[in-house]
Order: structure tokens, then sequence, then C-alpha cells
């Protein structure tokens, strides 16, 4: 795949707080990229750079091999859609979606013809001459997402389109947006905070936090590979353990001594362990078992997540652990009950702070 | 970041706009300022005017006079107007509507107007001059009196305002803690409309103390700083004094202005858009005394407005009372006749179309440009400036600007154009703020996406922007209008014999004894404005209605 978008080492300052701290990354060709991160950590920042609504105060952007660092927002090639979907309220959607059309010198028909493709395309043919008042929120969504796409932009950029919207009709246009994406082949960067959104929609995700990258790759690495602390906490839910070096392959946490599959540097080091990776254990086979007590268990549908008091050696700690739903309910756990649980080895990963 | 067609244009307007205000404000307060510290050759004298000014007991006894009115009639407008206002927001009396109509009549007509009636009411013929047990109207107590009916509005509207934001989330809270109506009143309802009636008490002094109408024409020989002008100008052609009485006119203004800019700056934090609108509870007792208060209220405006409308038709007050349109035959008297009247009408269309077309345009480019971040606050700032200037000091400042004989603009001086300048920038400021809180109702990312789709940002202003703002611009349209037909003290040093207006006429045929042809002027003023009011409501209800249909959720 091509090299489409080239973010070099930009730093954004307003006035003395640094909102990007060297941001590097690249975006392929056609791909789907989403930027996530909490609240204020840069993301919408760093799209508004992009597009050309904020300038930088150092380094380049590329766009298909043209610098497009300096050039004002209208001289770059992209659409955007927002949250607040911005359709202008006193022009029906078919004038809404042609607005970008018309000073192309294309004809009537010709402007008709994108329309209705358009609106084929997000469902919409029904709604043609509709103002936004009289849409819901999601259709009012796909509307701005046709009026971005309408002049076929080189690259789309989505600012938390999803946020305002109903659970049920995100889960819907998620999907959809994505199908859209891959069916036109659009390169796509969607700034976010929702991690399910990213994880479900994006072919890679760059996780943001105080102005810098923390970690980029695919949902599933950065899911099961947490670079950092801060990936494996804000990407689901984890355990984070700070761990001494024993030997190459077995650390303490709390004073138990571990067995460890990770590549062990630093003397002291933090690891992460996700709950749906510790296993309850009847038998002695397992490594790494320790006993605990049940202080609580959260139904969550299908799991069911226990917060466990683990007596490690030197004292107790507060361990999460999924269970199946079927597994409490056949052995009939309750809280204050005893448990073995065992830390597998291949489940404790190192992370940086 | 490279400059788009987009950023130039833009730079393009606001330089205008902006060298608009200071051609039009800026370069003639400094004319005026500089001349207070001439000479009558024109050299630099330093503080010698105001030397003899402060040396002037006479002179210096007009601050005096000129602060006891304001605050005065600060005091009075406020209570009347607080009550009046927590009647409209926080009573289910019957007739709110017609209440406020009623109170709005003032602001229809030229301020001296009141003071034409009470002159009818209790002069030395007037019909209850018993009531004011042998004190005289002329002076103090007339001045008061048309003052507080001339300000009433003014002050009604802004604590209005301030009482309906008032969010009933703690009306809520309150009652559900069992607090009592009282104490609710103090804890919830005052502290909200705080800042509401300190800012209203600003511009009502603000107006008392800068207007001129009033005093020249009930004032007797109670003198105060702006008839000081007006005198030192026209009757004895002492221009120096002139602008040395304005600079000290302008200082009061100035504070009053500056402390309302505060005061409205901490309002705006109390107002969250999460705010939930209050709906009064039901009070049989309450209301009727709130209703009760009303109507004596609007009773004493309309007969302050029916005495003029009275005294227009007779034909000779007050020994021939058979009604004629005697009075209305301008043509007959001093003033400019007929003329005068239509020189108002196209002078305040002018300014209408015009102040609209400008302030719109400015206040877009300080909202939504996406550039220039330093001169749209520059911008902002000069828009600010025409509230803090008296409209004498202005139109004094204009002669000493326009008329200078070296000024390439010196032809415009006694055209109708310089009316028209002199009365947008007049009026500039609160035309500016309506259009702002208007335009920042308007998502801003509307500009990012028609940039994103490479439009032009005019296509988006007159496609998208216009049209939704289409309220706020008639209602600035009709601001405009109106104050172009009741001003007086902005226009009447800088009329001339080709461009005499309607409310210049009503001040010169009172001066000139012909009060009742003045009262008939007055009423033709009122009649119009009121006209174009009913006709802007019937605007926005039907056609209006066709043009924003897009607002409302059914087809």
């Amino acid at each position: 795949m091509d090299q489409y978008l080239s973010v070099k080492n930009v730093v954004k300052y307003f006035g003395k707080f640094q909102a990007l701290n060297n941001i590097n990354f690249d975006v392929n060709e056609g791909e789907f990229v989403c930027i996530l991160g909490p609240s204020g950590c840069g993301k919408t920042t760093l799209l508004r750079v992009i597009a050309g609504l904020e300038s930088q105060s150092e380094g380049t952007i590329q766009q298909n091999n043209n610098d497009i660092s300096l050039l004002p927002p209208d001289q770059r090639d992209f659409g955007i859609v927002f949250q607040s979907y911005a359709l202008f309220p006193n022009l029906t959607v078919k004038d809404n979606i042609s607005f970008g059309l018309k000073t192309r010198k294309q004809n009537r028909n010709e402007i008709d013809t994108r329309v209705d493709e358009l609106l084929k395309l997000v469902g919409l043919s029904d709604h043609i001459n509709k103002y936004s008042a009289q849409l819901s929120g999601g259709e009012q969504q796909r509307v701005a997402l046709a009026r971005a796409l309408a002049p076929s932009p080189g690259l789309l950029l989505l600012d938390e389109p999803l946020s305002a919207l109903d659970a049920k009709v995100r889960q819907h246009l998620r999907l959809e947006i994505k199908n859209l994406q891959k069916q036109l082949g659009v390169t796509t960067i969607m700034v976010t905070h929702d991690q399910e959104e990213a994880l479900t929609m994006a072919d890679r995700i760059i996780l943001m936090n105080n102005g810098v990258i923390e970690q980029e790759g695919s949902p599933q690495d950065i899911y099961s590979k947490p670079t950092t602390a801060f990936s494996a906490n804000f990407i689901g839910t984890t355990n984070l353990f700070k761990a001494k070096k024993i030997s190459s392959n077995s650390l303490e946490i709390h004073g138990s001594v571990l067995d460890c599959n990770d590549n062990i540097n630093d003397d002291v080091s933090t690891v992460t362990i996700r709950p749906e990776d510790i296993k309850v254990s009847d038998s002695g086979e397992d490594k790494n078992i320790l006993s605990g007590t049940i202080k609580e268990l959260e139904f969550l549908g299908s799991n069911i997540r226990g917060h466990i008091e683990v007596n490690f050696k030197s004292d107790k700690a507060i361990v999460l652990c999924n269970f199946a739903a079927e597994y409490i309910q056949n052995n009939n756990i309750q809280t204050n009950a005893s448990i073995n649980i065992s830390l597998q080895p291949h489940a404790i990963k190192i992370v940086k702070d | 970041m490279k400059k788009s067609r987009d950023d130039y244009l833009t730079l393009f307007f606001i330089s205008i706009i902006g060298f608009y205000i200071l051609i039009s404000l800026a370069f003639p307060m400094y004319a005026i300022l500089s001349k207070s510290f001439e000479n009558k050759d024109g050299e630099f004298i330093g503080l010698e005017n105001y030397q003899s000014y402060f040396e002037n007991s006479s002179l210096v006894y007009s601050i005096y006079n000129s602060l006891f009115v304001s605050i005065v009639t600060m005091v009075i407008t406020i209570s009347l107007a607080f009550v009046f206002a927590y009647a409209l927001t926080k009573s289910r009396m019957a007739g709110k509507g017609v209440f406020r109509s009623i109170a709005m009549i003032p602001i229809l007509v030229p301020s001296l107007l009141s003071g034409i009636s009470l002159i009818y009411l209790f002069g030395k013929q007037g019909v209850f001059r018993e009531l004011l047990m042998g004190y005289e109207i002329y002076g103090p107590i007339g001045i008061i009196i048309a003052e507080v009916f001339y300000t009433f509005p003014h002050a009604l509207l802004i604590i209005v305002t301030a009482l309906s934001i008032g969010d009933a989330r703690l009306y809520e809270a309150a009652k559900v803690l069992r607090s009592k109506s009282i104490r609710t009143f103090f804890t919830v309802t005052l502290p909200s409309a705080k800042y509401g009636v300190i800012s209203a008490a600003f511009v009502v002094f603000t107006l008392v103390i800068t207007d001129f109408g009033i005093p020249k024409v009930i004032g007797g020989n109670y003198n105060v700083l702006a008839v000081d002008v007006y005198k030192q100008v026209i009757g004895q052609q002492n221009f120096e004094m002139g602008a040395v009485v304005s600079m000290v006119l302008v200082f009061p203004a100035l504070i009053a202005f500056a402390v309302d800019r505060i005061v409205q700056r901490k309002q705006v934090a109390i107002l969250t858009s999460r705010s939930v609108v209050h709906e009064p509870n039901e009070s049989k007792t309450f209301d009727r005394i709130m209703f009760g208060y009303c109507s004596v209220i609007s009773a004493l405006i309309l007969t302050i407005l029916g005495m003029c409308l009275y005294a227009s038709l007779v034909t000779f007050w007050p020994y021939n009372l058979t009604l004629s349109f005697k009075n209305y035959q301008f043509d007959l008297m001093d003033g400019g006749g007929w003329d005068s009247y239509y020189n108002s009408i196209r002078m305040a269309s002018y300014t209408a179309v015009f102040g609209t077309i400008a302030v719109f345009a400015g206040a877009y480019f300080v909202e939504k440009a996406r550039s220039l971040k330093t001169g749209r606050s520059i911008l902002h700032l000069l828009s600010m400036m025409p509230m803090a200037i008296p409209g004498l000091v202005l139109g004094l400042a204009y002669i000493f600007f326009f008329n200078h004989p070296d000024n390439p603009l010196n032809f415009l001086y006694g055209t109708m154009a310089i009316l028209v300048i002199c009365t947008i920038t007049h009026f500039y400021t609160v035309s500016h703020l309506t259009a702002l809180t208007s335009l920042k109702q308007i998502d801003n990312e509307f500009e990012h996406v028609s940039s994103s789709l490479k439009q032009p940002f005019y296509k988006t202003f007159f496609r998208v922007t216009v049209p939704i703002s289409l309220p706020a611009i008639f209602e600035i349209g009709i601001y405009f209008f109106v104050n172009a037909m009741t001003t007086v003290s902005a226009v009447v040093f800088l009329y001339s014999s080709k461009t005499t207006l309607a409310s210049v006429a009503v001040l010169n045929m009172d001066d000139a004894g012909d009060i009742a042809p003045a009262a008939a002027m007055g009423m033709m003023i009122f009649y119009t404005n009121a006209a174009v009011r009913i006709v802007y409501v019937l605007l926005t209800k039907k056609i209006l209605v066709r043009f924003q249909n897009w607002r409302h959720k059914t087809v």
C-alpha cells in the first residue's frame, strides 16, 4: 500500500501549553486510522492541524507527496464530518449534499446524479427534500457524511462523528461507516475517545495521551500487546502491578515470586495482566497459583467480574478476574468465598510506565 | 500559514469597516478633544479652557444638577421597572403582552415629547397643574418625570432578560428544601438578576445624563451639562467651551460604560445552555396585585402619550378645544415643515439599510472569520466604542472634524450622508451586540465545513448565515430606523436647511413657542415608528414564517 498522508514532527503550542509534542505517523492509501485518547489528549487538535483549521507550531504534513503544511483549509483535499453534524439547517438534504459541488462547474444533471448516488449510498433516498430538523440524529450524521464525500475528497476526516448519538444507533452506524469506507476506499482518519468504536472500526489505532503518541498498531496488537501502562489501562480493563526482577524468567509481585514468559530487562518494571487471562485453578498443575477471597461479583452479561483480594506473600491486593457466568452459577460461588487463581506466565506482560 | 482568497477578502472587509469606525468615531473624537485645548484662533493653550470652565460657577453647577437628576431618575426608574419586570416574568397575571407593548411606547417617540406632554399636563395652562401644589413643572421635577418615562422601557428590557434567565432548577431545589417565597426571592431571584439590575441602572444613568431634549424643553432655568453644550455652541458660538463641556460629559458616560461592560461579562457567566426556563406558580392575590400595578404604570404611560395626541388635535389650547388637523400643517411653521418629516423617513431608511449591512457584516467577521485574530479583536473593540460617546458630543465632534477646511471629507458636511453616518455610528454598539448574540448561536463549524468543501466564505454567508439570521437582521434594521426617527442629540448640530429632520423640528417648533405643532410632529414620529413595528410583527408572522419553515419539525 502507498503512503498517502505523512505527519512529521508536528508540535502545537497554545500560548505556553503544549497540545502536541512531536507527533509522527503515516497513513496508507485507503486505510482507516483512528486517533484514540482521553479528552484533552490533543487528538482533536491533531485532526484540526491536518485539516488546516489550526496551524502547527512546528513540523510538516504531506498529503499525496505534496507538502500541505502551510496551505489554508480550502486549498487542502479533504472532507470533514463533525460531532455536531453542522448541517446547514435552512437547506434541504439535497442542497446540503450539493453545496460543495456547485462551483466545480458541473451541470445540473451531473449534480443531481451525484446527489442521488450519495443518498443511495447512505440509504436516505426518501429524504432528499427534507430539512435537517426533520431528520433523526443518525440520519443527520449520514447526510453530513454524504456531504463530505460528495466532491470525492482524497481524505475523509471524522471528528467524534458518533458521540452525539444513542447507543443503538451508534453501533449500527459504526458498521455502516466502516463498510462505506471499505467500499469507497477513501483514506480516513477518525478521532474518538470511545475505545470500543476505535477497536471495531479502525485498521490501525493511534493512541494518544498528553500530546504524545503512546502506541500505534492494529486493534488486536493494541489490545493484546500494550506497550505502556497507559495503553493497557485505557483500552479494556486490566490489572497493573509493580514487579521486581528475580531471574530472566521470574519476577516478584508483592513478595510472591511468579514465572513470566515476557522478556525481563529492567530490575523494576510495571506489568499488566488482563482479567480474562486469569484462570481459576482447581488443580496443582497450573503455575503462579495464589489464594484469595472474592470481595465482589460484578455482573457484565455473559461474564462476571470478580474483585478478588489475593493473598500475596507480603500483603493483600485486589485483582480483577473474569469468570464465565455459567461457572459461577454451576459452582454456586458467592462473595466471601475462597478461591485459587492462576496468574498464567504468558499473561504477565511488561509495559513502560 | 499561506493566505487564501478568503483571508484576503476578510482582511479587506475588516479594514473597510474598521476604517469606517475610525473616520466616524475615533478621528472626530480626537478633533473635539484637541479643540478643548485650543483658543478661538486654533492655538494650543493647554488647560486654559478647562480652568475658565471650572471658574464659572453657573457652568460647574450644571455638573451637580446633571448628577442629581440622573441619580434620582435612575433610582425611580429601576424601582418601577423592576416590579414591572417581576410581574411580567414571575406572575401569571393576564394581559402580559399588552402591558409589555404599552411599556415599550416611549422607545417609539423622541425623548422630548414626554416633556411637551408634561407641559400640557402640569404647565401654566396644564390640566392637572393643581396636583403639583404650587411647585413648578419647569425644572428638576419635570425633567425627572419625563426622563423616567423615556428610560423606563430601556431598563425594563434589561431587567426582564435578567429575570427570565433565573434557572427553574434552582426554584425547584428551593421548593423541595421548603424555602419560604421571601427567602427564595432573596437567595435565588435577586442574585441571578443582580447584574441585570446594575447594568440597567448604568444604562438609565447614561441615557439621562447625556439626554438633551427633555431638559431643553422642560428644564426652565435648571441647567444641565447636555444643555450647556448646546447653549455654548448654538447660543454663544463658543465651540471651544462646547468642547470642554463635552469632555466633562463624556467622563461619567465613560465610567458608566466601563462598569456596564464589566457587569455584562459576569452576567453571561450565569447563563448556561443547560438552564431550564422557570414557569411561575399561580397565586391569585399576587397576580392581582401585579395586574393592578402594571395597570397603573401603563395608564401613566398612556396618559403622557394620550395628552400629546389630544394636544396635537386641539385647535387652540386651551381656548378652542374643537378638534382639527390645524397643528399638522407643518408647512406654515418654522422647523422645516413636512419636508422635515420626509427627510426623517429618508434618513431613517438609509440608516436602517446601510447600518444593518455594516453592523451585520462587521459582527460576522468578528465572530466567524477564521484568520486575523488580532484584526478581529480590534474591530470588536472599535465596535464597542460608540456606546461610550453621548450623541451630542458625537455631533459636535463631527462639526470639528468634517467641517475642517483641510478635511477631504469636507464635502459631506451639511448633507444627508453625514446625518446617516452619525446616526449609524451613534447606535452601532447595541446593534453590533444584537448581531453577535445571534451569530454566536450558529455553529462555528459551518465555516469549516464550507472551506473543506472549497466554497468561498461569502457563499456560506449569503446562503446559510444570512437566511438563518433574518430575524436578528430585521430586529437591527428596526432598531436603527426607530432610533434614527427619534434621535435629536446626535443630529442637532449637523442638519442643514435642506436636511431638516422631524425630531429636530419638534425641538425647534417648541423653542419658537409652537408647542402644539411640536406635539403633532412628535406624534407623526410615533405613528411612523408604531406602523413600522406593526408591519414588522406582521412580516415576522406571515412572510418570515414562509422563509423559515426549515425551523419546524413537520413538513
